[in-house]
């Protein structure tokens, strides 16, 4: 699960690392609030920045400067009123803008190949680490946490060294070992820090330098959610499909996409081999949709709904390979589904597995469309929704032939 | 012969007594697992399935009075590291744990410890293994089997199903199918089980199942390439079609920063020289024109 900037930042904060003070507004009046408290208590000029879950927001415009009140007001009703990557800005970040002196990257991952977490730095700060990698490997500095003993304090100086933060040592340490924390506290798979800056504040002898977390980026393990629930709060569900809720709901999986053919199937690894034969018989899926293990009619049921409220499809396809999934019980699950369906859409349904001759009586007598194999069931599919799109054209065609004529 | 599992497996189950358990328990017997012992805590010296099984305390109690040398994890997600824990603790060296859903933070410790103390994990969240006609360990539908001289290995339950039942279709028998799991941390990789496969004699050719996510399909084939030439290989990638960034089902499903993807994946097993089918049922025609003859 991603959470949004002023979210991953309380994460950070919670485990002692130095995050700038920030505000959260929904309106431009919010947020010329929020600035002016950060003017009156000495900012230059404050930041504003669109809450999104996506990245790239720079680019897209929607980060701006402010250095008045009336300015910040403006800047965030331009950002409050703009889509980023196709997902309505509906809340900025403001911030006092920090003199920063140099920026870095650190970011914790859980490293697969070597079952351990590793801690990046890199001295381009600022650069999507990604794009790093590619362009420039040798940037990067990784070392592994210990998986019993954690991150050790000379790992994290190393990386200090690496990336030329000797002279922040101390604090980087600090920080590096706190983004582990954070990791471990929080169950995170992903805790990012870009950029991590040294900024230059006015103290009260002179101006000084110190290391601060001035964006983060954190992503939450999806299995690990049950034993934080108040994690489970910083979903945001303004940005989320209602169809995700409700699939989640029913212990569904369920990701929407943008083709034309529903598909419905148990186990994620067979649910996707069913979205590549559609595209391989020349259709696109609607959606990756796992029904899970041992399904019951009752999620079946469930699955339907969400398959259906997407008008953009014309065509079913429902591949199950029972093993710990009964197929009688999900043909009863689609034959009580399509008697209470609100609009026809030709379904296929293969069934092959436990109980799969009991299924294949059930939808004979019901009179479903079946299909032996997965490459059949995937072909009759794509023919179905042709030939519902081709109908729609021509019913469409002839009503503004009727409306010519008229 | 086979890897991982046979007729020398003693088999203890962990959560025997819990309906997903209990169930698979049944089917493991019917098959002709060694079902030896059943360990839930608190149910020590209660007999499962109708009284052909007892149950024990501890996975220690449990290998002290039967033998048992091999574990299958039916524990929910909460208990199931310690589950594998207390098996490895007890001197179990092959750990089954069929569990879906245990944080990836609870897995970094875990398999730390079973790699010390030298047991093999298999999982999280995965369907187990069969090595037809000897025994079956986890939730795989016997009945798609047939004995034979393919291993094959993929991350997944149902697509392993669907593969594997076209191989017997195509009157292509196996010597063992493993379940990786589906999970980004897991005890055994690809990798780990080509090693197995190529020292079991009696597995002739190897049949890969992986999909989008991580690298460990890329890591087998270039090891395939070196030390598996004149070894007959097919593969399957799933997940063409997934969008980045998306969790596809399995927590490891997800193609992130523009890697993972299965082009890459395809590309890579094909430099290996191994043949990578669009669809699962293509996968017994490609392991023919790899030259397997069995």
């Amino acid at each position: 699960m991603k959470i949004q900037e002023a979210d991953a930042k309380s994460l950070l904060l919670a485990q002692g690392l130095p995050v700038p003070e920030w505000s959260v507004a929904r309106t431009p009046a919010e947020a010329r609030a929020a600035a002016e408290r950060f003017f009156a208590a000495g900012a230059g000029s404050v930041v504003i920045k669109a809450q999104v879950l996506v990245g790239g927001r720079g680019k897209a415009g929607g980060v701006k400067l402010a250095s008045t009140p009336a300015e910040a007001e403006a800047v965030a009703e331009r950002i409050l009123g703009m889509s980023i990557k196709g997902i309505p800005v509906r809340k900025v970040l403001v911030a006092t803008a920090a003199v920063i002196v140099k920026e870095y990257y650190l970011g914790a991952i859980i490293d697969r190949a070597s079952r351990r977490i590793v801690v990046m730095a890199s001295a381009e700060g600022g650069v999507e680490i990604e794009e790093v990698a590619r362009a420039n490997p040798e940037a990067i500095h990784r070392v592994s946490a210990h998986p019993l003993l954690g991150l050790f304090d000379y790992q994290a100086r190393e990386l200090a060294f690496g990336v030329g933060l000797g002279p922040h040592l101390k604090s980087f340490v600090r920080i590096a070992k706190g983004l582990v924390a954070t990791m471990k506290a929080n169950d995170a798979d992903l805790v990012e820090v870009n950029p991590l800056a040294i900024v230059r504040e006015t103290g009260p002898e002179g101006p000084v330098e110190r290391l601060a977390c001035l964006d983060a980026k954190i992503t939450l393990d999806d299995s690990a959610l049950v034993r934080h629930p108040g994690l489970e709060e910083l979903r945001d569900l303004d940005e989320e499909d209602p169809a995700d809720a409700e699939a989640r709901h029913h212990d569904i999986s369920f990701i929407h996409l943008d083709g034309s053919i529903g598909c419905m199937v148990n186990g994620a690894g067979l649910a996707m081999t069913t979205m590549d034969l559609v595209k391989r018989a020349g259709g696109e899926p609607a959606n990756f949709l796992d029904i899970g293990g041992g399904a019951k009619a009752d999620r079946v049921a469930a699955a339907m709904r969400l398959i259906l409220a997407d008008p953009k499809v014309d065509a079913i396809l429902v591949n199950i390979f029972g093993g710990i999934t009964r197929g009688d019980e999900v043909a009863r699950g689609l034959i009580e589904a399509r008697a209470r369906q609100a609009r026809e859409v030709p379904m296929v349904v293969r069934i092959v597995g436990t109980n799969a001759e009991e299924a294949a009586q059930l939808l004979r007598e019901a009179h479903f469309e079946t299909a032996a194999s997965l490459d059949e069931a995937a072909e009759k599919a794509v023919a179905a929704a042709r030939a519902v799109a081709a109908a729609r054209a021509a019913a469409g065609a002839a009503a503004t032939a009727t409306g010519g004529a008229a | 012969m086979s890897i991982l599992i046979g007729r020398q497996t003693r088999l203890v189950v962990q959560g025997i007594t819990g309906r997903e358990g209990e169930f698979h328990s049944r089917q493991m017997l019917d098959y002709g697992t060694n079902v030896v012992a059943g360990v839930t805590p608190g149910k020590g010296g209660l007999t499962a399935l109708d009284g052909r099984v007892p149950v024990f305390n501890t996975v220690a109690e449990a290998v002290r009075e039967t033998g048992a040398n091999t574990s299958c994890i039916f524990v929910p997600a909460a208990g199931a590291p310690d589950a594998v824990l207390e098996a490895v603790g007890a001197g179990i060296a092959t750990v089954f744990c069929i569990t879906e859903g245990i944080p990836a933070l609870d897995m970094l410790p875990t398999v730390e410890v079973v790699r010390q103390a030298g047991a093999r994990l298999i999982g999280p969240n995965c369907p187990g293994a069969t090595s037809p006609g000897q025994a079956k360990v986890g939730i795989i539908p016997g009945s798609i089997h047939r004995q034979g001289t393919v291993g094959v290995v993929s991350r997944s339950g149902t697509l392993t199903y669907e593969a594997v039942q076209a191989m017997t279709d195509a009157g292509i028998g196996q010597s063992t199918c493993v379940g990786i799991g589906g999970d980004p941390i897991i005890g055994t990789t690809f990798l780990d089980v080509l090693q197995l496969f190529a020292a079991d004699p009696e597995t002739e050719a190897i049949v890969l199942i992986g999909e989008i996510g991580g690298s460990a399909e890329e890591e087998a084939a270039a090891w395939a390439a070196e030390h598996l030439r004149g070894v007959p290989m097919a593969a399957f990638i799933a997940g063409r079609t997934a969008p980045e960034g998306k969790r596809m089902g399995h927590a490891g499903a997800i193609i992130s920063g523009g890697r993972g993807t299965a082009a890459e994946k395809v590309a890579a097993l094909e430099a290996a020289g191994i043949r990578v089918a669009s669809s699962p049922t293509e996968l017994p025609a490609l392991l023919r024109e790899a030259g397997y003859r069995g």
